[in-house]
């Protein structure tokens, strides 16, 4: 190119109005693109809600608090409830699947975040360089490991393993006092409550695991060798200074976990047996979530010629998304609240 | 740190030794063990699966059924792919590079666009299944495109928009502001210097966050099941009324029918997956690498 002659003048007066202007495309352009994120958003509670208002009005406040999940005779007559179309003795309950959400999510988060919060001051103090990284780098690939295949082990692989070896004998040593007694027999075939808390747990733990190594990186080497100083151990020096210092980071990243566990779909649809009209008497029973239900009822959805069961999974969507709003707004105000009285850092990354 | 220790019984010396080795030597070493086992497990469960019977010829042929190749569901999350990047990748681009150099400032001196940011935020909150039914009521039955391919794009760019955005606008960020001066200082025009030095150096960035967008994309189920349907013929050129194969349908689907054939087909379609996903990840991992090396080497 640069062996050519000087090009045509005309090229390089278009060329330089080009450069000139360039600036406009990236503006508006940049505009435009900025408030897709927004619009969609608009756009997703709108038609969510729309859709929803009828099976609102069909299944009432009741939908919250009934166990039953009844599509009704796809054969029998059409009936009409406040003008809505559903098939004959179509009856709707979400509470057990929203029971079902919140149970693995709390199971998930109790397995994930001791694990994640030993791992990353594992790769901040205690592993040299280069071995951190390497570990590092595997975390990073768990979280990206699509969740299907996830689904694919637990339900093939880690399910019959803990049902037929891990299990019973959890189950025959629990005694039969409150809390412990759920985790009493039977133990079922490995679909079910405890092992998707598993592997939900296992889907968290890499998000918790890297926000929380990176806050650990920031605190401040002195503070902790002040604590060393004053004859702490390191343990105490990682409960006392290193792990206050970024609490509001680590709630923070828990939420964003839980979040996660509180949506995930495929894995928790493949390993939890999809239980829909009851809460599961013991941590080992087949449950349901609210995630893995709007899956997992697809093809009848699809099936009901009233498109009754469709506007249901939508309220039933609806649920699941002000759940996930309201998470995420009680995390925001844990990590305002925390994050002015107690870490000068602590504001996170 | 807030003085109250000092005043409390303090534990024995044993009982501390004890704690500390439990805590901090032991713990944390398991905890990672917890976390590193799985990750190698289910990779290596994948491949003990899928390898015994692998066949080439699942690259090749179509779906029939549940049994035949994979070739449509390969092509399909390819297309899914490059759509993806096509649609979410110029505007997630785009809205970041809006969001971290031109939204300005208000009136207070404060930075703009922080609706348009949480915006952002909140909706890489929204389970994507939620995303995939929002698709079907909207598009595939409201505007009756069908089972599609747009439908598809769109819910899958909605859903990775967030991540780009978010990557670019990081990336964007850290150019020094010195470079932006010199840029002004050669006479520049703005949105010029903006591509040639600006973007230029952000562009490791750019990129790996788009590697992860696509990886996201390419191991997404729920929401491909209620817009892109599945399809065993060979992706058509086609945006409407065209239902679309991907890898992750047979997953799903096939893992837990009757016959050995549909498990064998489900498992080599998640080896394939999974060699996908790995590749694009690495790749985003090494050039995070190469150019971490490069600003280090370069002393700034």
């Amino acid at each position: 190119m640069a062996a050519q002659p000087s090009p045509d003048p005309l090229v390089l007066r278009v060329r330089r109005r080009l450069r000139t202007n360039e600036h406009h495309i990236w503006a508006w352009g940049g505009r435009i693109a900025a408030f897709v994120p927004l619009i969609a958003l608009i756009l997703i509670v709108a038609v969510l809600a729309v859709k929803a208002w009828p099976a609102a009005k069909v299944n009432g406040p009741g939908f919250l608090t009934r166990s039953s999940w009844n599509v009704g005779n796809a054969y029998g007559a059409t009936v009409y409830t406040h003008g809505v179309a559903h098939p004959l003795g179509a009856s709707y309950g979400a509470w057990p699947v929203i029971v079902g959400t919140l149970q693995s999510s709390l199971i998930a988060l109790v397995i994930a975040l001791p694990i994640s919060i030993g791992a990353a001051f594992a790769l901040t103090e205690r592993l040299p360089r280069i071995v951190a990284e390497t570990l590092r780098y595997a975390i990073e690939i768990l979280a990206g490991v699509p969740s299907v295949l996830i689904g694919l082990w637990g339900a093939l692989t880690l399910g019959p393993l803990l049902a037929n070896h891990v299990y019973p004998i959890i189950a025959d040593h629990m005694p039969d006092v409150p809390v412990l007694r759920y985790f009493r027999n039977p133990v079922g075939h490995g679909e079910g409550l405890l092992t998707s808390g598993i592997v939900l747990s296992l889907m968290i733990v890499p998000i918790i695991t890297a926000t929380t190594r990176n806050l650990f990186a920031t605190v401040p080497p002195l503070p902790k060798e002040g604590g060393e100083a004053l004859g702490m151990t390191d343990w105490e020096v990682g409960r006392k200074i290193t792990i206050p210092w970024v609490r509001s980071g680590i709630i923070g990243a828990t939420v964003l976990g839980l979040g996660r566990a509180l949506g995930e779909t495929i894995a928790v649809a493949m390993i939890s047996g999809s239980l829909l009209n009851t809460i599961t008497p013991n941590v080992y029973g087949t449950m349901g979530t609210i995630a893995a239900t709007l899956v997992t009822q697809l093809d009848s959805a699809f099936n009901d010629g009233t498109g009754f069961e469709v506007k249901t999974l939508a309220e039933l969507a609806i649920v699941l998304v002000v759940v996930l709003l309201v998470v995420n707004f009680i995390a925001r105000l844990i990590v305002r609240r925390t994050g002015r009285n107690a870490a000068p850092l602590g504001v996170g990354l | 740190m807030d003085g109250a220790t000092t005043s409390a019984a303090y534990p024995s010396t044993r009982r501390r030794t004890i704690a500390n080795i439990a805590f901090s030597r032991i713990g944390p070493m398991l905890a990672l063990l917890i976390i590193v086992v799985p990750v190698t497990w289910v990779i290596v469960d994948i491949i003990v699966r899928a390898v015994p019977h692998w066949q080439w010829s699942v690259l090749t042929t179509n779906t029939e059924g549940a049994t035949g190749g994979l070739k449509n569901a390969i092509l399909g999350t390819l297309v899914l792919m490059g759509g993806v990047l096509l649609i979410a990748g110029t505007l997630g681009v785009l809205g970041g590079v809006f969001l971290a150099e031109l939204a300005g400032v208000n009136r207070k001196g404060k930075e703009r666009g922080g609706l348009l940011r949480s915006a952002t935020e909140v909706l890489s909150g929204v389970p994507s299944i939620a995303l995939g039914l929002v698709g079907y009521l909207a598009l595939v039955v409201g505007l009756h495109w069908g089972f599609s391919l747009l439908a598809a794009l769109l819910v899958l760019s909605v859903m990775v928009i967030p991540y780009i955005a978010r990557g670019t606008e990081t990336a964007v960020r850290q150019v020094p502001t010195a470079y932006r001066e010199g840029a002004q200082a050669l006479g520049m025009p703005n949105g010029y210097g903006l591509r040639k030095v600006v973007l230029k150096s952000a562009l490791p960035g750019i990129v790996t966050s788009l590697l992860i967008a696509l990886a996201i994309s390419a191991g997404e189920t729920a929401p491909l099941l209620y817009t892109a349907g599945w399809y065993t013929g060979t992706p058509k050129a086609q945006l409407f009324h065209q239902p679309i194969g991907y890898l992750t349908y047979p997953v799903w689907t096939f893992w837990d029918y009757p016959s050995n054939e549909a498990h064998y087909l489900a498992f080599d379609a998640a080896l394939i997956l999974m060699v996908i996903v790995l590749i694009l990840l690495v790749l985003a991992r090494i050039i995070v690498n190469r150019t971490q090396r490069h600003a280090e080497g370069s002393g700034r």
